[in-house]
């Protein structure tokens, strides 16, 4: 019996050691693209795809076999698979989403064609500032700094500049949310970016060629995954007695139906300085954005929408009167009006509202050859309430509509080692200026059409070097239609020579046209070499053009936010930038390090200068106008990251901006000052992945400022003594503490963070030189933030 | 093919989107709030001239400085009965503002500053007992000199702010909304 066994046993096993068998098949994407050269890999058996992704393995030996399948940037395929006889195995192999985002970054160790440095912030960077605001976030890049007014007005600076050089890109389309002017911050939830990218100098054609600081793109998030996730964020908050609630839902697809959902609710009181409370400085916001997209073979279309509605209160005691209000506000050193803590808001304050909707067409021709359409529609409403008297009490002061059409094609190509992207853009907007303010509006109605096309080429030379060209060509027309006092009109020097543009007489006033036309190029060169494993070095030239706004073109009058009478000039011609930038990068797993030295030579450059002083039956103003000179500006970021043990890192950010207003041989006004940021990070993992988290702020105090102080009679005892008025000299330099910490578990299904943090520890009171608050106010002091981050 | 069909789609919404835009022009502004004339009347309670100082400017925030007249001098040692009135004259017929300053009292009060005049004394009062200033009382100085008045209307000032209910601007905040520096001179009878 035993012998028929062995007999049986023996004859099998020579049968299946004699037996061969074949496995054979495709492997393409979920889209049905053919994977060229996916490894296939049976035990000692291997095989790879042919560029229309089919393949043959053969010689594999009768069994059950492991089978892996695998491609760059896709998941690994692993199975079982029983070889009897022949097989043929159709396999799709899913995009790795991680991957696919390190791709950019690694390509197969072949140095990246982009040669744009590309600064991104983290996850956990947009979700700690859940309850702030994109500019605040943005801070934690080195060279990246905040012009606030008071605390919920955040701009980002990008090497010093600002406003219209640092266009906002969100999912896209460039943000028209009337973001000239200082106390204008983007209009944008923090909540809706999966992907907040920084890129300083005018490397981004694509985006525009006017952004002569540099771009922010913001990116929705990207679930490739065929899956439903659900994040909520709930921040609560010590300082402004308040917080926010983020909810997010996204349905992922590889093809078919896939959408996102993304709501916003914040709700803050009066903030409050170690000393006193800040009168009138909550906000609230409710958003909404979404998007449903169809994938299907080789396309992809998408509708999206966002609402941004926001209501800011600005710090009463900044609304000043005139220079003899100003100048006791200076001396006083606190505010003259400190009431109860209250989560009410009253004027002077903003409400703004922004709709975006865009319509997104993508096509994937082949594997080489994409391209891209889309429409975007964007309505924003800005209005500011002044403290007024009587029936206008309820009726702002400023209410702008500004409506946005844009619609742009862009398309890629690649072959072999070059990839050429081009595109064309248009954008048709209009401005209304509500008569029903009863103010003569300092930005006026106008319209206008832009029109850009633009083409980037770049080409690896070898895996160590490539190399980056662009240009881009833009045209924009402007037609203003505006009211100027007649005494206005002559004051600025227009009688005479600008009398073409007035279209009608009323009395006092004059009905002008402005029009303006512009054709600019703008154009950008850049290398990137691998120097070894661990360096690279990338060195960028850019020339940008910017057209001057309609906040420079057309204020004109009494701004109460500031108490100055700002001017616009109807005789500013555009910026023209040249920037040289080099990034040097050293990747590894201990230290990393990256430094960014700029050049950056402005013509024409716009600021706003005060003049003189205007007396009026208020009393007497500060006249700021706007004017050109040329600009200088250079300076070094320098970042660095290192992991001494596996438990603790450090990072160091450093910032420096040279600014030399070159025609009058001066500094620029409200350049960022020299700051140091330190931050060192303790992770226990097998504690719930506990971090800590401490972090050191040092701000120096700017010395490079211009002086632009001026005296103001105030009566005394009955004599008018001129008194000087300082509002030129930088506030002193200042050193912050902040803590932040962490734990992360399951709760059923469900992934929890839970994070405390503490910003200012040590309830330091300071001022800080790029806030417009800072004549009249301390900042915020201490907050104590809880959040709370459910992943689901 | 498909690609030109699906531009020329877009291009036409976009077109028919966009060329609906109405009618530009702006409309004309004339400010409702500005206070363009500052009037301030002084009645002498036994006999004598009226005095009147008056702050004008028709520009508003405009770049035309404000012109001020003064009618006459005081009387050394004289008690005048003294009002304030505010107008919009950028309208026709002008708007009466010291209405609307009566009515909101608790949120203006009026400064007189001065040394060596004489002594101001508010002679109205807001809902809260605090005052306004509209109706004031003026006791002119015993001796002849000159000096310089100031007249400030203050929006929501502090009233409760120590001083500033007797009439100390110092600690008062607030925006002023008119302000004005009067050269006047007293002179014996």
């Amino acid at each position: 019996m035993k012998f028929y066994y062995m007999l049986l046993l023996l004859l099998v096993s020579s049968w299946c050691i004699q037996a061969q068998h074949t496995l054979s098949g495709t492997v393409q994407t979920p889209k049905n693209a053919a994977l060229d050269g996916a490894h296939l890999h049976i035990e000692e058996w291997h095989g790879i795809t042919t560029p229309n992704g089919d393949y043959k393995v053969s010689g594999i030996t009768t069994g059950s076999k492991r089978v892996i399948a695998s491609y760059v940037g896709y998941k690994t395929l692993d199975t079982i698979i029983n070889f009897y006889g022949d097989v043929k195995f159709d396999i799709v192999l899913q995009p790795d989403v991680t991957q696919l985002q390190e791709v950019v970054l690694t390509e197969n160790n072949i140095v990246s064609q982009s040669t744009t440095h590309k600064q991104r912030l983290k996850t956990e960077v947009i979700e700690k500032y859940s309850d702030a605001t994109l500019g605040d976030a943005l801070k934690e890049i080195a060279g990246v700094h905040a012009l606030k007014t008071g605390t919920t007005i955040v701009k980002p600076v990008i090497n010093g500049l600002h406003s219209s050089r640092v266009p906002v890109i969100a999912n896209n389309v460039r943000l028209e949310d009337q973001q000239w002017g200082t106390e204008h911050a983007p209009n944008l939830d923090i909540n809706t970016a999966g992907r907040i990218t920084v890129i300083k100098g005018a490397d981004g054609l694509q985006y525009s060629g006017d952004a002569i600081g540099g771009l922010v793109l913001v990116e929705p998030l990207k679930v490739l995954k065929d899956t439903l996730l659900g994040k909520t964020i709930v921040s609560a908050n010590s300082n402004g007695r308040g917080g926010n609630l983020a909810t997010s839902l996204h349905r992922g697809n590889e093809k078919g139906w896939a959408w996102n959902a993304n709501g916003t609710f914040k709700y803050m009181g009066d903030r409050e300085t170690p000393d006193y409370i800040l009168s009138n400085t909550g906000n609230r916001e409710g958003n909404f954005s979404g998007n449903i997209k169809y994938l299907g073979n080789n396309y992809d279309l998408s509708a999206y929408y966002s609402f941004y509605n926001a209501t800011i209160g600005i710090a009463r005691t900044t609304h000043s009167g005139n220079n003899v209000d100003l100048i006791r506000a200076i001396n006083n050193g606190e505010p003259s009006v400190i009431q109860p803590f209250t989560h009410t808001i009253n004027a002077p304050k903003q409400e703004l509202q922004h709709h975006l909707a865009k319509l997104e067409y993508n096509k994937t021709i082949n594997v080489n050859t994409s391209f891209n359409l889309q429409y975007a529609f964007q309505l924003n409403n800005r209005k500011e309430y002044d403290l007024r008297r009587g029936n206008l009490r309820t009726i702002p002061a400023l209410d702008l509509t500004l409506v946005t059409h844009s619609a742009q094609v862009n398309w890629k190509q690649r072959r072999e080692n070059t990839t050429l992207k081009v595109g064309f853009s248009s954008l048709l907007q209009n401005n209304d200026a509500s008569p029903d303010t009863g103010v003569r509006p300092l930005i006026p109605n106008y319209d206008k059409i832009d029109a850009g096309a633009y083409g980037i080429i770049s080409h690896s030379f070898s895996d160590h070097f490539s190399g980056e060209a662009g240009i881009r060509y833009d045209f924009s027309r402007i037609e203003a239609s505006k009211f100027y006092q007649k005494s206005r009109w002559d004051n600025l020097g227009y009688g005479g020579v600008l009398n073409h543009f007035i279209t009608g007489d009323f009395g006092t006033q004059w009905l002008t046209a402005p029009k303006f036309t512009y054709h600019n190029i703008s154009a950008s060169l850049g290398v990137r070499k691998k120097i070894n494993n661990h360096f690279e070095l990338l060195g960028n030239i850019g020339i940008a053009m910017r057209n001057p706004n309609p906040s420079e073109l057309f204020s004109d009058g009494l701004h109460h936010s500031n108490g100055t009478i700002e001017l616009g000039n109807l005789r500013l011609e555009r910026e023209r930038a040249l920037k040289l930038s080099t990034t040097l990068l050293k990747k590894g797993t201990v230290f990393t390090f990256e430094a960014t030295p700029f050049i950056n030579s402005i013509q024409n450059f716009i600021y706003l200068q005060p003049t003189a002083t205007e007396v009026t039956i208020r009393g007497s103003f500060p006249v700021y106008n706007y004017r050109q000179t040329n600009a200088l500006l250079s300076g070094i970021d320098i970042n660095t990251s290192w992991k001494p043990i596996q438990n603790i890192q450090h990072n160091f950010a450093f910032a420096y901006v040279h600014s030399t207003n070159t025609s009058a041989n001066e500094p620029l006004i409200d350049m960022p000052p020299l700051n140091i940021t330190n931050t060192v990070r303790y992770t226990v993992p097998k504690w719930y992945n506990l971090f800590l988290e401490l972090r050191s702020e040092g701000v120096f105090t700017q010395n490079r400022y211009p002086d632009n102080n001026f005296y103001v009679d105030v009566p005394r005892d009955g004599e008018l003594i001129p008194m000087l008025t300082d509002v030129s000299t930088p506030p002193s330099g200042y050193h912050l503490l902040h803590f932040g910490s962490g734990v992360k578990f399951a709760l059923g299904k469900t992934q929890t963070a839970i994070n405390l943090s503490v910003y200012n520890i040590f309830n330091t009171a300071y001022r800080d030189y790029l806030n417009r608050q800072r004549l009249y106010t301390n900042e915020a002091g201490r907050n104590i933030q809880i959040q709370i981050k459910l992943n689901y | 093919m498909k690609l030109f069909k699906i531009s020329a789609l877009a291009l036409i919404t976009f077109i028919s989107l966009t060329s609906c835009s109405s009618d530009d022009d702006a409309t004309l502004v004339n400010p409702e709030e500005v206070i363009t004339t500052l009037t301030a009347t002084f009645t002498p309670v036994v006999n004598g001239e009226v005095v009147t100082l008056t702050s004008r400017d028709l520009d508003g925030d405009g770049p035309d400085a404000p012109v001020l007249t003064v009618s006459g001098d005081f009387i050394t040692g004289a008690t005048y009965n003294g009002t304030i009135e505010f107008a919009n004259e950028t309208v026709t017929p002008a708007e009466d503002i010291t209405e609307e300053v009566q009515t909101e009292g608790d949120e203006h009060q009026i400064f007189f500053q001065q040394n060596g005049l004489g002594t101001f004394t508010y002679n109205d009062m807001d809902d809260n007992q605090n005052p306004i200033g509209l109706s004031f009382i003026y006791q002119a100085a015993a001796t002849a000199t000159t000096g310089t008045l100031t007249i400030t209307l203050k929006h929501e000032p502090n009233k409760d702010a120590e001083g500033v209910s007797e009439g100390d601007i110092t600690n008062a905040g607030g925006v002023s909304e008119a302000s004005a520096n009067f050269q006047v001179e007293l002179v014996e009878l």
